[in-house]
C-alpha cells in the first residue's frame, strides 16, 4: 500500500509498504529517518517516540497505515520543532526576532559545532545524559513534550513522565539533570 | 598507606583545554541526540536483503531432518543455509573453547539455538521462508542444574571434548573447575568463635542491552566481505569469522558500526558470520536486525549460580577463615564460562583478608541458555553471597555490619587467596566510612500536603500503599573486581596517532579498534591526544580492522589499556615531533638540547614553561605517525590444583550504601537511595566516571529487585523472553545515586587511572538485598527478591 | 494482509460484516506487538483511527457514553471526576506512550485478565456498546468476559463505546505489579462505593481466568455495612469487616501460576489491596459526609 502524511513538517510518500509494518519501521527503512531506535518493537522502551499528531506514542506500535495523513515529529525535526515553538511563544517575553536569533549556549564543548540544537538536545549533551544513546531519541522527544507542557517540572513529574523511556546505561542521574538544566534555561529565557 | 582521600597528585601536561581530568563533553554527542548516529541497526545499502534466523523450539534434541525445500520456493527468497552449506572445514566458533556451531549440526543444545538462516528482500518474506522450514527433532532429556548435569547416567551435553580444559575436570558436564586453597581451614576454624554457613542463589540476569544484534554484511569485489557490527572486540570477531567463511582475515575487513549499549552481551558473536554466510552466497549486502525476542536468545547471560558460603571469626570479628562452593551455570556452549570461574574464585572472598580459604568454583555445561560475560563477571555473584555472609556474621556477633567489614577490610599489600599480594591503593574501609558518612535520605519523602506521592512510594504509579505497610531498611556492602584480563591473558591493546597541520592548525588523529559501546572510551582518547599532545583538534577515526587489535571492551579494561597504548603512541609521536623541532629549530636556542620539552596549547615549551616554536611551524608539511602495541604487565594462570598464582593486574573497589522502604504486606520495593563510594585511581573525565558508576549501580538494582530470565526447570526454555516480562528498572524505580569518588593513583596504571566500569555493578545489588533484609527481618538468600519471597507466597 | 480504512462507523461495520476476521485496530497497544514479534497474521487489519466519534466522549445525567478509543491520557486528564477508579487505573497503564494511544475499547476488545480497565469498569458497573450492521446491544460488563482472551461480541460486531455509571462515591483502583511503572499487572483490584444504593461493587484483574467481581465479599459487605448502619452514622469500618471483606476477595480470586508472580502471592495481594482500598474508600465517603454536615 502507499501512504503519505508528513514527517517534521515535510510531505512524504512511502510505496509498496507492506501492511503489517510499523510506523517505525517505514521511517527507518523507507525515508532514510533512523533516529527513532528500535529497541523492542512492542511499546516497553520508548526508545521509538515520536509525537503524531503533537502527542508523544511509541511508533512501533502505530501501524504504517495509520500515519496516513497525520503529521509525525522525530528527533530529527526536534531542533526545528523547538525553535518553532520559541517563535509562537513570543509572549513569554522573547520576541520573534530574539526566538528567531536563538543559539543553543552554555555549551563548553567540542561537539555540535555548526548544528543547531534544540535546548533539550543541548542539554542531554551537557549533563552526560548521552552514553551509547540508543535511548536518546525518544528521551528527548518525550522530555521535549514534557517540558512544553510543564515548564517547571519536580523530579517526581519528570520521572513519571519519563517512565516510558528505558535506559540501560546511565541509571537515569545525568538524563534528571539534563531535563533539569533545560527546564533552567528555558525559564531563564536563554 | 593513603586511606586519608587526598588524592595522589600525578604530574602530566595540564595547559592545554580538554584534556585529561577535564569533563570534555561526547564526541559522539551532538549525533547521538539529532538521530544521526549510524547504530548497527540503521546500516542501509542499496538492493540489500534481510537476513532471518531459524532457531530450535527445544532446548535439547537430535536433528532427525530439516526440510527447506518449501522456505526456498518463496517469491523474494534469494537462499536458506544449514549446516551443510557451510562452505568451510572449521563449522564453530568460540571465545576460548570452539565448542559452537554456526549453525546446528545433528543437535541442539539449547531454546533458540540457530538451525537455519533465510536471505529474502523483506524481512517479512525472510520471517515467512523461515517458518517454512520443517525441522523434526527427536527430544533428548534436559541438563538443567549441577544434580542433572552430574548424575551417573547423566548425557553429556558435548562428547568427545578435547579442548584444554577436558582433562582437569571432574566430569565432562563441567566446563572448568577451579579449587583455591590457602592456609589451613580445618585448624583455623577451630580458633572461630563463630561460623556462619549460607546458600545463596543468583538468577539468571540479560545485559539488556537497547540496541538490538544487528549489522550489514557487504561482499567485495576480492571475494571477501566486508562487516559493519555492532561489538565489543572486533579483532576477536574478526579471528572467529574468517575460519568459517574459508576466508584469509585480511578478507573480512570490519568497521564498528554505532553499539546501543554491550555490557558482556557482544563479547560473544551473535549474527555476525550469518550475515557474511549470506551475503556471500548470494552476493548481495545482507542486513540481519534481531527483534527483542530474539535477542533473548542471541547472546549468552549473566551466569546464575548457586553458592555455598561457610565464614568464620573470632569473637572480636576477626575472619577467621572461609570456604566455598561456586556452581556457575554456564549454558550450553563455553563461552566465557573459564575466565568467570577464575574471577569468582579468585575473588570469591571479596575484598578482606583471611589467611585461610578453600574455594571451588565450577561452570557447567547444561541445556539452559549459554551464560558468559556481563558486567562483573563471576565476581559478581560471589560478592553477593560473602556480603550476606558478613551481614550474617555480624548479627551472629552483634557487632555493626560496617564495623565488621573494616575490621577485615583488605589494604594495599593484603594477600588474595590466590597468593597475590595487592600492590596498589585498596581502600576497602575507607570507602565504607565515606559511604556511611554520606548524609541519610529525609524519612517518609513521600509525604505531601496533598497526601501521599504514590510515585515516591513502593508500587509506584500502581497506587498500591499510601504508605500503609512501609518500612525502611539500610544496608551495606562493599566488593573488589580485576581490571583487565587476567590469567596470563596477553592483554594488549594498539594504537595508531598521527600528527599534522590541517587548515593551519596542529591536528592529532587517534586511530584504534576500540570499541565504543557507550562507556565515553572515545572521549577519553581525544582528552589523552591533547594532553600528551598539546592540540586543541582530536579526530577519533572510526574503529576497524586496518589497525591491529584494541582487545575487548570489558573487564573494565579500555581506558586503562587502550588508554594506555594511546599514551603510549602519543608519547612516540611527541618524541618525533621534538626530534623534528630540533631538526629544525634546535640550533635557535639551547633549551633545544638542555631542558626537559613538552608540547602545550599547540606549542614546544620548556617545562619552565617558555615557549620554544609553534607546533605548525614544527610540523610544517610532514606528518607525523606511530602504530604501536601495548600491553599492562604480564599475569599468570591460577595453578589448576591450588589456585595461586599472580593472575590479576589490577583491582577496582565500589562500596554503596542502600536505602529502601518496602510494602512488606505486599512485598514490593522502593529503594530510595543507592549511595555510592568509588576508588577511580584517576577521574580522567568525572562527568563519564559519574554515568558509569551511576548506571553500573542501577543494573545492580535491577538484578536485587526485578532482573530474572526464567528457565523452565522441567523443558530449559526460557518463559520471559521480552521487555514485558524480563523487566529492568525504569526511571521512577531508579533513586538518586550519590557518589564519592576517591582517587588514589595506581602508580602501575597510566595517569594511576583504575577501570572502574564493573565495581559498581558489584556492591549495589548486595547492599539493596542488604536493606530488605534490614527492612523485613528476612534471611533472603536469593537474588532478585520477589514479591512472593517477602510475603511467604513462593 | 489487507490493511481496511473505513472513513466512517457505517463503513467500518460493513467491512467487519463481511470480513469477520478482521482484526480492528486502534491504538494499537496489543494488536502491534502481536504483529511485530510474528505471532498474528490476520487476513485483514481494520484501522479505526479515522472515525472521529470513536474518540469522544459525552457526560450524561447517569453515566458517561466513552468512545471505544478515547485514550487514557484523556481519562485521566478529563474525566477523573465523573470515572475516578477508572481514571486512576488509566493511570497505572503501560506508560504515558502507551496511555496516550490505548484506549477502554482495545482492553475489552482483547479481553485479557490483565486488563487495566476490567476491575475499574466492573466495580463502577458500565455496559458495552456493541454494534454491528444487523443492529447495536448494550452488554453488561458483568457478562462480556467469556473466557481467557474471549468476549462476548459476535464476529460482525464491533465496540463502539462503553456506558459507565458516573461515580456517586469514591473509588479506588490498585494494581501490583514488580516494577514501579510501566507494568502488566500480577493482579489488581478496582472498588467503587455507590452511596446511592447503598452498595459496593469490586473487580478482579489477573487472578481469574477472566476479570472478575469478588461477589461473595460485596455481598458480605453490603450486608455488614446496612447492619451496621455504617452508611448513616459514617462510623469506621471494623477491622475484622475490612479483614472478612478482604480474604472473601482473596477468596473470588482463581489465580495461575506464572512468570509473573504465583497464584498463592496473587490471592494474598488482592486481599491487601481489598483492605487497603476498602478503607481509602470509606474514609474519604466518611470525610465527605462530614464535610456534606458541616455545610449543613
Amino acid at each position: 500500500m502507499r501512504i503519505d502524511f508528513t514527517v517534521n513538517g515535510r510531505p512524504q510518500e512511502a510505496d509498496d509498504v507492506w501492511e503489517g509494518e510499523s510506523l517505525l519501521y517505514v521511517l527507518r527503512e523507507r525515508l532514510g529517518l533512523p533516529g527513532s531506535k528500535n529497541a523492542c518493537e512492542q511499546g516497553e522502551c520508548g526508545s521509538c517516540t515520536v509525537r503524531l499528531d503533537g502527542v508523544p506514542v511509541c511508533s512501533c506500535l502505530v501501524a504504517a497505515g495509520q500515519a496516513q495523513g497525520r503529521e509525525v515529529v522525530t528527533v530529527e525535526g526536534l531542533a526545528d520543532h523547538a525553535r518553532q515553538r520559541a517563535c509562537s511563544t513570543g509572549a513569554r517575553g522573547t520576541s520573534l526576532d530574539e526566538a528567531k536569533a536563538w543559539q543553543p549556549q552554555g555549551a563548553d564543548s567540542q561537539t555540535g559545532e555548526g548544528t543547531e540544537l534544540s535546548p533539550i538536545q543541548q542539554a542531554f549533551i551537557d549533563a552526560g545524559a548521552v552514553q551509547c544513546g540508543f535511548c536518546t531519541p525518544g528521551l528527548l522527544v518525550a522530555a521535549d513534550e514534557m517540558l512544553e507542557r510543564n515548564p517547571s517540572p519536580s523530579d517526581a513529574d519528570i520521572r513519571e513522565a519519563l517512565s516510558g523511556n528505558l535506559c540501560r546505561c546511565t541509571g537515569y542521574e545525568k538524563i534528571m539533570d539534563a531535563v533539569r538544566l533545560a527546564a533552567a534555561r528555558q525559564s531563564e529565557g536563554v | 598507606m593513603p586511606t586519608n582521600g587526598v588524592p595522589t597528585k600525578i604530574t602530566q601536561g595540564s595547559g592545554t583545554r580538554g584534556g585529561i581530568g577535564e569533563s570534555t563533553l561526547r564526541p559522539d554527542g551532538t549525533l547521538k541526540v539529532t538521530g544521526e548516529f549510524a547504530y548497527s541497526s540503521d546500516m542501509w545499502h542499496e538492493d540489500m536483503l534481510w537476513g532471518q534466523i531459524l532457531r530450535s523450539t527445544v532446548a535439547h534434541a537430535e536433528i532427525v531432518s530439516i526440510d527447506t525445500g518449501e522456505a526456498l520456493a518463496v517469491p523474494g527468497v534469494y537462499a536458506v543455509m544449514t549446516y551443510d552449506d557451510l562452505p568451510a572445514e572449521v563449522k564453530h566458533y568460540g571465545l576460548e573453547i570452539q565448542d559452537t556451531p554456526v549453525l546446528a549440526h545433528g543437535k541442539v543444545r539449547h531454546h533458540g539455538e540457530p538451525v537455519a538462516v533465510v536471505a529474502a528482500d523483506h524481512p517479512e518474506t525472510a520471517r515467512r521462508a523461515a517458518a517454512k522450514i520443517k525441522v523434526e527433532y527427536r527430544e533428548l532429556p534436559v541438563i538443567t542444574d549441577e544434580a542433572s548435569a552430574l548424575a551417573p547416567d547423566a548425557v553429556l551435553v558435548h562428547e568427545n571434548r578435547d579442548d584444554h580444559h577436558a582433562g582437569h575436570v571432574p566430569h565432562p558436564n563441567v566446563v572448568h573447575r577451579q579449587p583455591i586453597v590457602r592456609g589451613d581451614v580445618a585448624a583455623a576454624r577451630e580458633r572461630a568463635d563463630v561460623i556462619v554457613e549460607g546458600e545463596y542463589t543468583f538468577g539468571m540476569q540479560d545485559q539488556a542491552f537497547l540496541g538490538p544484534e544487528s549489522g550489514l554484511a557487504v561482499p567485495e569485489e576480492d571475494g571477501g566481505v566486508h562487516l559493519y557490527v555492532a561489538t565489543q572486540w572486533l579483532h576477536s570477531d574478526l579471528r572467529q569469522i574468517a575460519p568459517v567463511l574459508g576466508l584469509p582475515e585480511d578478507k573480512v575487513r570490519m568497521t564498528l558500526a554505532g553499539v546501543g549499549g554491550a555490557f558482556g552481551g557482544r563479547e560473544d558473536l551473535s549474527m555476525q558470520i550469518h550475515a557474511c554466510l549470506l551475503a556471500l552466497r548470494t552476493g548481495k549486502p545482507v542486513k540481519i536486525v534481531y527483534n527483542r525476542f530474539e535477542s533473548f536468545f542471541g547472546h549468552v547471560h549473566r551466569h546464575p549460580a548457586k553458592l555455598f558460603y561457610e565464614h568464620g571469626a573470632t569473637a572480636d570479628g576477626r575472619l577467621t577463615h572461609v570456604k566455598c562452593r561456586i556452581v556457575l551455570d554456564g549454558g550450553a556452549y563455553a563461552s566465557a564460562s573459564p575466565a568467570v570461574v577464575g574471577n569468582a574464585s579468585s575473588l570469591g572472598v571479596g575484598p578482606y583478608a583471611v589467611d585461610d580459604v578453600d574455594i571451588e568454583a565450577v561452570a557447567l555445561y547444561t541445556n539452559n541458555p549459554p551464560c558468559g560475560a556481563m558486567r562483573g563477571f563471576g565476581a559478581v555473584q560471589a560478592c553477593f553471597a560473602y556480603e550476606a555472609q558478613m551481614d550474617r556474621l555480624a548479627e551472629k556477633l552483634g557487632m555493626d555490619p560496617v564495623e565488621l567489614r573494616r575490621r577485615n577490610a583488605m589494604e594495599q599489600g593484603t594477600l588474595l587467596p590466590t597468593g597475590q599480594a595487592v600492590d596498589s591503593p585498596a581502600p576497602v574501609a575507607e570507602l565504607l566510612r565515606r559511604v556511611k558518612a554520606m548524609p541519610m535520605p529525609p524519612e517518609r519523602q513521600w509525604e505531601s500536603s496533598e497526601g501521599a506521592d504514590v510515585r515516591q512510594l513502593p508500587g509506584g504509579l500502581s497506587n498500591t500503599t499510601h504508605g500503609e505497610g512501609v518500612v525502611r531498611g539500610v544496608g551495606y556492602a562493599v566488593g573488589i573486581k580485576n581490571v583487565g584480563f587476567s590469567e596470563g591473558f596477553d592483554d594488549y591493546s594498539t594504537a595508531r596517532v598521527r600528527m599534522e597541520v590541517v587548515g593551519g592548525e596542529p591536528v592529532a588523529t587517534v586511530h584504534t579498534a576500540m570499541a565504543e559501546v557507550g562507556q565515553g572510551g572515545v572521549t577519553v582518547h581525544a582528552q589523552i591526544a591533547r594532553t600528551e599532545l598539546g592540540v586543541t583538534q582530536v579526530t577519533i577515526h572510526p574503529a576497524d580492522t586496518r589497525v591491529g587489535s584494541a582487545g575487548s571492551t570489558s573487564a573494565s579494561r579500555q581506558t586503562y589499556v587502550t588508554g594506555g597504548a594511546v599514551k603510549n603512541a602519543c608519547e612516540l609521536v611527541r618524541a618525533k615531533v621534538l626530534e623534528l623541532g630540533r631538526r629544525r629549530f634546535g640550533s635557535h636556542h639551547p633549551a633545544w638540547a638542555t631542558a626537559e620539552l613538552l608540547l602545550e596549547g599547540g606549542k614546544v615549551v620548556t617545562d619552565g614553561g617558555e615557549v620554544l616554536a609553534d607546533l605548525v611551524d614544527v610540523l610544517g608539511e610532514e606528518a607525523v605517525e606511530v602504530e604501536e602495541e601495548w600491553r599492562h604487565r604480564p599475569t599468570e594462570p591460577f595453578d589448576l590444583r591450588t589456585g595461586q598464582g599472580n593472575g590479576h593486574v589490577q583491582y577496582s573497589f565500589a562500596a554503596h550504601r542502600a536505602v529502601v522502604e518496602v510494602d512488606t504486606e505486599l512485598g514490593l520495593v522502593k529503594v530510595i537511595e543507592l549511595a555510592c563510594a568509588q576508588d577511580v585511581g584517576k577521574a580522567l573525565n568525572p562527568l563519564s566516571v559519574a554515568g558509569q558508576i551511576q548506571g553500573g549501580t542501577t543494573q545492580g538494582l535491577g538484578v536485587a529487585v526485578m532482573e530474572e530470565i526464567v528457565v523452565d526447570p522441567k523443558t530449559a526454555k526460557v518463559r520471559n523472553p521480552s521487555f514485558t516480562d524480563y523487566l529492568i528498572p525504569t526511571i521512577l524505580d531508579t533513586p538518586t545515586i550519590p557518589l564519592d569518588v576517591l582517587e588514589l593513583a595506581d602508580d602501575h596504571a597510566p595517569y594511576g587511572l583504575r577501570g572502574i566500569g564493573e565495581a559498581p555493578t558489584l556492591s549495589s545489588t548486595p547492599a539493596v538485598l542488604a536493606a530488605i533484609r534490614d527492612a523485613t527481618g528476612l534471611p533472603l538468600t536469593k537474588t532478585p527478591v520477589r514479591p512472593e519471597h517477602l510475603t511467604g507466597t513462593v | 494482509m489487507d490493511f481496511l480504512r473505513p472513513a466512517s462507523w457505517e463503513e467500518a461495520l460493513a467491512a467487519k460484516a463481511e470480513h469477520p476476521a478482521a482484526v480492528p485496530i486502534a491504538g494499537g497497544t496489543d494488536v502491534m506487538v502481536e504483529i511485530n514479534f510474528d505471532h498474528r497474521r490476520p487476513e485483514y487489519l481494520m484501522d479505526l483511527g479515522r472515525i472521529g466519534d470513536l474518540e469522544e466522549w459525552e457526560v450524561g445525567e447517569e453515566s458517561v457514553r466513552l468512545g471505544a478509543s478515547v485514550p487514557y491520557s484523556k481519562i485521566m486528564e478529563h474525566l477523573r471526576a465523573e470515572l475516578p477508579g477508572l481514571a486512576l487505573a488509566s493511570h497505572t497503564v503501560a506508560s504515558p506512550q502507551i496511555r496516550n494511544r490505548g484506549g477502554v475499547g482495545g482492553n475489552l476488545g482483547t479481553a485479557s485478565p490483565a486488563g487495566d480497565a476490567h476491575p475499574a469498569l466492573l466495580a463502577a458497573g458500565a455496559e458495552v456498546e456493541a454494534e454491528s450492521v444487523r443492529g447495536t446491544r448494550r452488554i453488561p460488563i458483568d457478562a462480556f468476559y467469556t473466557g481467557v482472551k474471549r468476549n462476548a461480541l459476535e464476529p460482525d460486531e464491533l465496540i463502539r463505546a462503553v456506558h459507565i455509571k458516573k461515580a456517586d462515591g469514591p473509588q479506588q483502583f490498585s494494581k501490583v505489579g514488580t516494577r514501579n511503572a510501566m507494568v502488566i499487572a500480577v493482579c489488581a483490584f478496582g472498588i467503587a462505593l455507590h452511596p446511592r444504593t447503598r452498595t459496593v461493587r469490586t473487580g478482579i484483574g489477573s487472578a481469574a481466568p477472566t476479570p472478575v467481581r469478588a461477589q461473595a465479599a460485596e455481598e458480605f459487605l453490603n450486608a455488614a455495612l446496612e447492619e451496621g448502619g455504617f452508611w448513616d452514622n459514617g462510623k469506621i469500618i471494623t477491622p475484622s469487616v475490612a479483614k472478612r471483606f478482604a480474604d472473601l476477595c482473596a477468596g473470588a480470586c482463581n489465580p495461575i501460576d506464572d512468570v509473573r508472580g504465583t497464584a498463592s502471592y496473587r490471592r494474598h495481594a488482592v486481599g491487601v489491596m481489598a483492605r487497603r482500598t476498602l478503607t481509602w474508600t470509606w474514609e474519604s465517603y466518611r470525610g465527605a459526609r462530614r464535610t456534606t454536615q458541616g455545610a449543613a
